[in-house]
């Protein structure tokens, strides 16, 4: 479906994006992941055909970016970082003309309308100025503009920004909707945000792929998968001493003291539960708690952006 | 052809939904009346003509005027809010995004112009005036006020503020305007290009419903130069 390489990207004299390649199957849902400025969203400009590259390919159902930008634009819906609305018009309005530039015929153009209001929730609200609504109407209208042609790939450039929670887990259910119909392309810099919903993620940091795969293949790549949360009863201190003496652990630390009871973390290699559990009860130390560390995205997205910028 | 025709109906959607186009226009046409209250129709002995030649005189500076400010939303607009995004993405070339906003403006500067008629009508029924003067008159305005929204439109493109593109247009425009003075300490033939480059020159004669191809011409040629301008900077904006 799309084909990147070396993709690079100058703005100036600043890359903003260096040599960038990777591949997408149809039906994917992929996961860019980066901090602010990162180049994520120049990366998805250029396969919207808004940016041209420096240099290197981008081909799209066969189609280069360069070449033959229209046929790639009838084929994608694209969502910016910032929803491009006209506050004047309605949302059914916006929806027809945004269909209609899209290329959908008159005869369609009811029924795809209705479509994407419905996807997105919107039905209710369709006779309402684009102005008047609330950020979150603006994010789904947004959506629905990418949509509404009913395009193979989708590229949603942030589209949990600027969300409240309750928000955050519509827009979650609306992506994990659309796979299977769609290839998604999602971008976010809060990881938590699009976690699980994603097939596969590409981290991008400095305009460079720094890591990519599943959720469970990046945990393992990090081997984070030893970490342990626990929670004991008694003195820390003990604890702490008794775990550190454990094969493997590298690190403890109190991550939360509550009276007589303390909840520590502990970072190390390999499976240590088991370990530390023996360890802990030997030593009569009550244990009323034990975790797998949770090897959340976030984690593992603060230590290879960390270490990268540590390396350069 | 379809896709210029839903880019100028959005576009004019736009003018006629928001205030910034109206308060536009009533100011153009506050102006205008006022000055042909005070220059158009005092004189003795004044040829019915003469008064309208003098009401599209003060018509046309004011449409120029009126021109770069009711294009400088053009594309600037749409650069600033992130909605050139949804154009660069769509199927659609740039240059039927350009002539689509160009003609919408034009659509909507016709407004002022059918509601500075009265002006006209009221000669007409104090005086005598020809059909073909009128037609010729307005036919030059709506030349000029081409010109003066395609070179609009072009500053609109340089930048995503509507403050700067419009400061950009003036200034274009008033070198279009002032350029005989360019022309005083030059020689020849340089003088007659420079002279020619001035578009109130090439109104003159529409002022006195006269009609030649030659200022047709001059006007079709700017427009076409400052939208194709315009288009290429929409073009080279993809690049960076």
């Amino acid at each position: 479906m799309i084909k990147v390489e070396g993709l690079t990207k100058y703005y100036g004299e600043r890359a903003a994006i260096r040599d960038l390649s990777f591949n997408i199957e149809r039906g994917e849902v992929i996961g860019f992941l980066g901090l602010n400025g990162a180049g994520k969203s120049t990366t998805l400009k250029v396969l919207g055909c808004v940016l041209l590259p420096t240099s290197g390919s981008v081909l799209i159902d066969g189609f280069d970016v360069s070449r033959d930008p229209h046929e790639i634009r009838k084929r994608i819906g694209f969502l910016p970082d910032t929803p491009p609305l006209y506050d004047e018009m309605t949302v059914e309005g916006y929806l027809e003309f945004v269909a209609q530039l899209r290329g959908v015929t008159r005869a369609e153009l009811a029924a795809r309308v209705a479509d994407a209001m419905q996807k997105t929730a919107l039905t209710d609200r369709k006779d309402d100025v684009i102005g008047s609504l609330s950020h979150g109407y603006r994010q789904r209208v947004g959506v629905a503009q990418a949509l509404v042609h009913n395009p193979r790939l989708l590229i949603l450039d942030e589209p949990t920004s600027g969300l409240d929670p309750v928000q955050i887990v519509e827009m979650r259910e609306l992506i994990q909707k659309l796979k299977g119909e769609h290839t998604v392309l999602v971008s976010s810099h809060i990881l938590g945000e699009i976690s699980q919903i994603c097939d596969r993620y590409l981290v991008i940091q400095q305009g460079e792929i720094i890591a990519r795969g599943t959720e469970a293949e990046l945990s393992k790549l990090l081997g984070s998968g030893g970490n342990v949360e626990l929670e004991v009863q008694g003195p820390a201190q003990r604890a702490i001493d008794v775990i550190m003496n454990v094969p493997g652990v590298t690190e403890v630390t109190v991550s939360k003291l509550d009276g007589d009871n303390a909840a520590l973390r502990v970072v190390g290699v390999g499976e240590l539960r088991p370990a530390v559990i023996k360890a802990l009860v030997v030593a009569e130390i009550g244990v009323l708690r034990v975790d797998k560390g949770a090897a959340r995205l976030e984690n593992i997205f603060l230590k290879l952006t960390h270490g990268k910028e540590a390396a350069s | 052809m379809k896709n210029i025709s839903l880019i100028t109906r959005r576009e004019l959607q736009a003018y006629l939904r928001t205030m910034s186009g109206y308060i536009i226009i009533a100011v153009m046409l506050f102006i205008d009346g006022l000055l042909f209250n005070a220059f158009a129709v005092p004189g003795t002995a004044k040829k019915s003509s003469e008064v309208l030649a003098d009401f599209f005189t003060l018509t046309s500076g004011i449409t120029m005027v009126g021109a770069v400010f009711l294009s400088m939303r053009l594309i600037a607009e749409e650069r600033q809010t992130g909605t050139l995004a949804l154009l660069y993405s769509s199927p659609i070339h740039d240059l039927e995004i350009v002539l689509g906003k160009f003609l919408a403006a034009l659509l909507f500067l016709c407004l002022f112009f059918l509601s500075t008629s009265y002006m006209p009508i009221l000669v007409a029924v104090y005086g005598k005036v020809s059909v073909g003067h009128i037609f010729a008159g307005y036919f030059g305005l709506l030349l000029v006020g081409a010109t003066g929204l395609a070179i609009g439109t072009f500053g609109s493109a340089l930048t995503k503020s509507q403050v700067v593109a419009a400061v950009l247009s003036g200034v274009m425009v008033l070198a279009l305007t002032t350029c005989w003075l360019l022309a005083k300490v030059t020689e020849r033939p340089l003088t007659d290009v420079i002279n020619g480059l001035a578009w109130w020159g090439h109104f003159d004669s529409f002022r006195t419903g006269l009609v030649h191809v030659k200022h047709v011409a001059y006007f079709c040629l700017v427009t076409f130069l400052a939208l194709f301008a315009a288009t290429r900077v929409l073009e080279a904006r993809r690049w960076r």
